[in-house]
């Protein structure tokens, strides 16, 4: 039934109230779907259910209706199949930096000897920019290094698809931009499907292919999806000279300041709720803005 | 920081001299009493055994006696007459196997309490009610169906042990962290692989500190209950010197227990420290 990659159809989540009444979903139909190798971001204000989706997709929480396929089955628990990189990265305490990607590595291939293993997360912690501190306790890393280090062992199990919650959200900026362009390039080179919760906007544009924008909850729905049509091979230095991305950013800020606003809490319509408003604002002409922004104004 | 640990181990030197010092003026001898009239000759007709009327017995008695304790501890003269270490053993081995009984009854029962909310709450009423019973109140029942002194020692042991690792490695295992959890899932992590390098390191901490408090009151039964069923143990030694009137012996054996009881907990101490992540 599902050409694409992922589907996720008609999800809703509903948390059970204390008293009689049913308190109203956080998010309900929602539609999109991921293509294979296909990098997709999803904004929207606190509280609109983003990391509840990402929860669904990743197999950890069950939605109230709705459903999302993978590869033509559909998503009941979690599975190795799909990597996870949790917000506050999760490590273990325990465990080396080694250990913690070794015991995802040994949980996805049993059988492998240990200097299989060893060699192989040694590989994946490199990639990060990790190999000097691989016998480290994760006590004794900055947060940015934990942060590689759940990206490495989310990476290392060669998942089919990586979901991303916020993931650098607790990094300071500097730290952020690095590993932006750390993921940038692993997802270049491997190809990987990558659905990730952001705040920011900037990286957003920097990575995604799509963006998903979340109106505001309760009621909180697929707004619009924003397709990035820049060149695949962006750079965050050289990013911001290309026209496209002001049209992009500015289009994208537009909606988180004004417009999500205005879908807040309103149930109605939707009867094209399998179809949200695709908008490509990078390809727009300066003309067609301005035109855009006086009619905004008239109205 | 050295200068400090210094420091103290010098203040406690001179509390430690300051009390010996007030203990032993507090126990000089009062000549005139002992000394009046007739009492010589009555004194004289009881021998030996009228030169210490009885009195709180002096330091230098009581080193007396730790030296003659510690310089042959390993002696076995008959079921009355033991060697200091021997009678610690028996107090020891008593303790240790009580002690490994709770854990391996403590930490799964602990384990399954802790995976599951529900046998939490339905069991919660009966370690409520079990945890504060003195578990001297238990002897007579063990006693009774167990026919078997030191049986039932090791019995008082177990029960006294028992809750609070029961309690701890249950809240322990509860509390593991979510995100932990989690990835554990996420990984397909197989239940038994999670309980071992998931749940278990993460409740480390948790479990060994019931532990620590476990053998805390392992160690305190342990007197009372000897001193209850006789036969060897610390306990019995303390009991039977006090028959005896032998404080100086009395006063050895508690400063024993007290040395060995603080050699317990800094065993566990180093363990705690040893399962203990910093995050």
């Amino acid at each position: 039934m599902s050409q694409h990659f992922l589907q996720v159809e008609g999800l809703a989540k509903r948390y059970p109230a204390a008293g009689a009444t049913a308190n109203p979903p956080v998010f309900e139909n929602i539609h999109f779907h991921i293509d294979k190798g296909e990098f997709v971001c999803i904004i929207g204000h606190s509280g609109c259910g983003k990391t509840t989706i990402l929860n669904v997709m990743a197999g950890l929480e069950e939605a109230t209706s709705g459903n999302v396929f993978m590869d033509g089955r559909e998503v009941k628990g979690p599975s190795l199949d799909r990597g996870v990189v949790f917000q506050n990265h999760a490590l273990m305490p325990w465990m080396s930096v080694l250990g913690n990607v070794a015991f995802a590595v040994k949980s996805k291939w049993p059988g492998w000897s240990r200097d299989k293993v060893e060699a192989h997360c040694t590989q994946y912690l490199e990639m990060v920019g990790l190999g000097q501190a691989i016998h480290k306790k994760p006590a004794e890393l900055s947060g940015g290094m934990k942060q590689r280090v759940g990206i490495a062992r989310a990476f290392a199990i060669q998942p089919k698809m990586l979901l991303l919650d916020e993931p650098f959200g607790a990094l300071d900026a500097l730290t952020r931009g690095t590993i932006q362009d750390e993921l940038l390039k692993i997802v270049l080179a491997t190809h990987q499907t990558v659905f990730m919760i952001t705040h920011d906007v900037d990286e957003a544009i920097l990575l995604a292919d799509k963006i998903v924008l979340m109106s505001n909850g309760p009621y909180a729905r697929i707004a619009e999806i924003v397709e990035v049509t820049m060149s695949r091979n962006r750079t965050r230095a050289a990013m911001h000279h290309d026209p496209q991305y002001y049209r992009t950013r500015n289009h994208l800020v537009d909606f988180l300041v004004n417009r999500s606003r205005n879908y807040a809490g309103s149930q109605a319509d939707d009867g094209d709720a399998r179809h949200p408003p695709v908008a490509r604002p990078g390809l727009k002409s300066d003309a067609t803005d301005t035109i855009d922004y006086l009619n905004r104004r008239a109205a | 920081m050295r200068s400090e640990t210094f420091k103290a181990a010098l203040i406690s030197a001179l509390l430690f001299l300051l009390a010996i010092g007030a203990w032993h003026l507090a126990t000089l001898p009062k000549e005139s009493v002992a000394l009046a009239g007739a009492d010589a000759e009555y004194a004289a007709l009881m021998g030996a055994g009228a030169q210490q009327p009885g009195g709180f017995p002096p330091p230098v008695e009581v080193g007396r006696a730790f030296v003659h304790y510690l310089s042959d501890p390993f002696y076995d003269h008959g079921p009355n007459d033991k060697g200091i270490a021997i009678q610690l053993g028996h107090s020891l081995a008593r303790v240790a196997l009580g002690f490994l009984l709770a854990i391996v009854a403590a930490l799964p029962l602990g384990f399954i309490i802790g995976m599951s909310p529900l046998l939490t709450k339905a069991l919660d009423p009966f370690i409520q009610v079990l945890k504060p019973i003195s578990p001297l109140a238990w002897m007579p029942l063990a006693l009774y169906t167990l026919k078997d002194s030191n049986v039932s020692g090791i019995f008082v042991i177990f029960i006294c042990s028992i809750w609070p690792m029961l309690i701890n490695t249950a809240f322990g295992v509860a509390s593991v962290r979510r995100d932990w959890l989690n990835v554990a899932r996420t990984l397909e992590v197989n239940p038994l692989r999670k309980a071992f390098l998931v749940i278990l390191p993460a409740a480390a901490p948790t479990i060994l500190t019931g532990m620590r408090i476990s053998m805390g009151i392992a160690w305190l039964v342990i007197v009372a209950a000897e001193m209850l069923v006789g036969g060897t143990g610390i306990g019995y030694f303390v009991w039977n010197e006090w028959n005896n009137l032998a404080l100086p012996n009395v006063i050895f054996a508690i400063t024993m227990i007290g040395l060995v009881g603080m050699g317990l907990d800094a065993i566990f101490g180093r363990l705690q420290k040893l399962v203990t992540y910093r995050e």
